[in-house]
């Protein structure tokens, strides 16, 4: 067991969880997009960036993949963290603002306006789906083609290979494709709909469009 | 008398050099028709050939011997050293100059942990960029655990950063020099096996690297029983693909196992937990070569060198507006003034030193102010720059430093890896703010916004790339924000360089009408008849700057 304090709480935790578990047994919520229980650590989106704190200084790490460790102390939702959060959430929105999974973190995280350029990529790379097709259908069918920003993923050569079992699990997985945004116009890149609602509620009668509503009431119906 | 085919001596700017030994008369660009000559006067007839001779550029006299030449006086050749005085692909070469002694003086006479402890004394920092101690990563990849025993030793030569050759030069120059390094560094972690990650874009290097392995070989001193030691060591190369990512270590694990080169995180070090999982020494070309210069000199020798925290000698590429461009080693702790003015020569065509980008792609710039500063890790740190692979880009009054940021910003976007958010996506909008502002698009706050992106990529982006990627741009707001200032709101570059801000005019009283602007104009867009000031069509223009090239009487402003 090692111990460590996250947000004030002195807590144990088993050798070799991660700060995010740990964080999670205390109850602590930690936001993350490329960070699955049952899929491997991958430390991509950074959305679940903690601050640790060493006397004077602090940095910020990745808490999917930073192993929890004795004397630690963590602070989850510091002003630092917040900050970046918001930067990194601002770039995740202007390569992909139709995502429903972004479009609530937006307004959770009071996102009110995306400052740069919108480029639309309908994908945000956190690659759940492809560790979930090689990790827990055993396929390995999709993978990550290319660097930088010409990076995607994709089957091997453009073409749907033998490994392939049609199972649906990457679409299921992404928080882009099954999780998209309906509100129609963007504005700034972001959705009218749920607008800096904090915090985002469940829609009563909800018919399927999705889970928010905003102050206005949904948009689209 | 024997004439060799030696590696790069380091002075670029005067090549090709030849060196007659023992009285180290040194010739600069030499020709193919110069050899009859040099063979006539200098080797059967002992003259010196005057013409050859390399001229100060400021006393402007003529300097016979190596030794003397201002470039080489102020410098300290620990590992470059050996370059101009063997022939690569001779191992009897390198044993003549003393190799493979380190090697034996550790198998015979150390225990490894006495190797590791002479490696911790001496103070060696890692001359890949990080700067992390050595000895200490020794040790740790020492006492890791490893369930079969095995550990790996590799030799990082993916040397990416543009304008620097440092670890080319060695692995070209002096191959012996590194797989010993490799060799003493196997023996003192426990290690059988070793791998050189080399660049594809170093054929020579593979080359040299290659006949260096198998002499290496066929003498005993790889592989079995090394010199009947009972030590056991073998070195694999491995060419990387032409990714710039593939430097940082865990990308190049993970390309060396055959994966997509792309880092991990690494709150569990490489030397615990490396390559196929088992405990691993990374360590670049540099730092490898320094290992038999400790060994065979002692650490408190070496240590003797250079500054409080950052112990011996460093290469550093000298590149950009030089007059003597090269790689030059020198004691830890010289002045950047001291490289730049004294080793390198200054500024060609009386130019004024404007700033000096330390580090690579993702190094800072520093200006004139800090020209004192005396170079090691940390300092260069505080200012907002890193001591990088060794890279050293010099700079002029005529280089715009937005410009610059933007060029490296690019170079860095290409070259992320993309696999976390802050760096692939926050680059490319750097770059768009960038290429925003060199285009006259700059918007009030785009400085505090470029501000606060890099702040972010630097604390939360995955690896070392992302880390310090936006120091090009964060250390010239910090020093040369007037002129990003200048680019937004007065809608100017100061250095003339922006095309979009800029305007070629011709001066009606300067001009004197040689027409050799209009004859070269790709657009066609000067006009006039000669003898009679010309004048520039603005429509046409494309501000190539052409026209200010060919003036001979500096006619052509540019505003």
């Amino acid at each position: 067991m090692v111990e460590l304090t996250i947000d004030g709480v002195k807590s144990k935790a088993p050798k070799g969880t991660t700060v995010l578990e740990a964080a999670a047994a205390l109850g602590i919520f930690i936001p993350t997009l490329c960070h699955h229980p049952g899929l491997s650590a991958y430390g991509a989106c950074r959305i679940c960036i903690v601050e640790v704190v060493k006397g004077n200084n602090s940095s910020l790490e990745a808490s999917c993949t930073l192993p929890a460790s004795d004397g630690q102390v963590i602070l989850t939702d510091s002003g630092k963290v917040k900050a970046a959060r918001k930067i990194i959430l601002e770039l995740l929105l202007s390569s992909c603002p139709n995502s429903k999974t972004l479009q609530d973190m937006a307004s959770n995280f009071g996102v009110n306006k995306v400052r740069f350029t919108i480029k639309d990529k309908g994908c945000i790379l956190c690659g759940l789906c492809v560790r979930y097709c090689k990790e827990q259908m055993q396929s390995g069918g999709i993978g990550f083609v290319g660097r930088g920003t010409s990076r995607k993923v994709s089957t091997a050569f453009g073409v749907t290979p033998e490994e392939c079992r049609n199972c649906g699990g990457c679409e299921w997985i992404c928080p882009v494709c099954e999780r998209a945004c309906l509100a129609g116009n963007l504005v700034d890149g972001l959705c009218g709909g749920c607008q800096n609602v904090r915090p985002v509620q469940t829609c009563p009668v909800c018919v399927g469009c999705s889970e928010s509503v905003g102050s206005k009431g949904h948009k689209a119906f | 008398m024997d004439v060799k085919l030696t590696g790069c001596h380091g002075f670029c700017e005067c090549g090709t050099l030849v060196v007659s030994r023992p009285e180290e008369t040194m010739y600069v660009r030499v020709k193919p028709k110069d050899v009859p000559e040099i063979v006539q006067e200098t080797v059967l007839d002992n003259n010196v050939i005057e013409r050859l001779l390399y001229t100060d550029p400021v006393s402007s006299k003529k300097i016979t011997h190596e030794y003397e030449v201002p470039f080489y006086r102020r410098q300290q050749r620990l590992v470059l050293g050996g370059n101009g005085l063997i022939d690569p692909t001779s191992v009897e070469d390198y044993l003549a100059i003393g190799g493979y002694s380190a090697m034996a003086k550790a198998l015979f006479e150390m225990t490894p942990e006495e190797v590791v402890e002479e490696i911790k004394k001496s103070g060696l920092r890692g001359r890949g960029g990080g700067g992390f101690p050595t000895g200490r990563k020794w040790e740790s990849c020492r006492n890791a655990p490893s369930r079969n025993g095995t550990r790996y030793v590799i030799c990082n030569a993916d040397e990416g950063d543009p304008g620097a050759y440092m670890d080319r030069s060695l692995l070209e120059g002096n191959p012996h020099m590194v797989i010993e390094g490799m060799l003493i560094g196997a023996y003192a972690v426990g290690s059988s096996e070793g791998y050189v990650y080399v660049r594809h874009e170093y054929p020579l290097a593979v080359k040299n690297l290659g006949i260096a392995l198998n002499q290496a070989g066929e003498l005993g001193l790889l592989g079995e029983n090394i010199l009947g030691s009972g030590f056991h060591f073998n070195i694999k190369t491995s060419r990387g693909g032409g990714a710039f990512i593939c430097g940082e270590s865990t990308a190049l694990m993970a390309s060396l196992e055959g994966k997509i080169g792309e880092p991990r995180s690494k709150h569990i070090h490489t030397s615990v937990n490396g390559l196929h999982g088992k405990p691993t020494t990374l360590n670049n070309v540099e730092t490898w070569a320094n290992v038999p210069v400790i060994i065979n000199r002692g650490a408190k020798w070496y240590s003797g060198i250079g500054t409080e925290g950052s112990k011996g000698t460093k290469i550093f590429s000298l590149v950009g507006k030089i007059n003597n461009t090269g790689l030059v080693e020198v004691p830890m702790g010289m002045t950047l003034r001291e490289i730049i003015d004294d080793i390198g020569g200054g500024i060609p065509n009386g130019k004024k030193f404007k700033a000096v980008q330390t580090g690579g792609p993702s190094g800072g710039c520093i200006p004139e102010s800090l020209i004192d500063l005396p170079v090691d890790f940390d300092k260069l740190k505080e200012v907002g720059s890193i001591m990088g692979s060794g890279g050293m880009i010099v700079m002029d009054e005529s280089t715009c430093m937005v410009d610059v940021a933007k060029y490296f910003v690019k170079f860095l976007t290409e070259e992320s890896c993309g696999k976390c958010v802050p760096c692939r996506v926050g680059l490319d909008r750097m770059l768009d703010i960038l290429t925003d502002i060199t285009e006259g698009r700059g918007k009030q706050g785009s400085i505090e916004l470029l501000e606060e992106l890099g702040a972010a990529i630097k604390e939360t982006s995955l690896c070392g790339l992302g880390r310090t990627a936006p120091n090009p741009v964060l250390s010239t707001i910090r020093y040369f924000g007037a002129e990003y200032e200048a680019h937004i709101k007065e809608n100017r570059c100061p250095a003339g360089v922006c095309k979009a801000l800029i305007t070629f005019t011709i001066d009606e009283d300067a001009c004197n009408g040689c027409m050799q602007c209009a004859r070269n104009c790709p657009q066609e867009a000067i006009s006039g008849k000669k003898k009679e000031p010309h004048t520039i069509d603005q429509e046409q223009c494309i501000r190539c700057g052409l026209c200010r090239d060919v003036c001979k009487v500096n006619a052509v402003i540019v505003s």
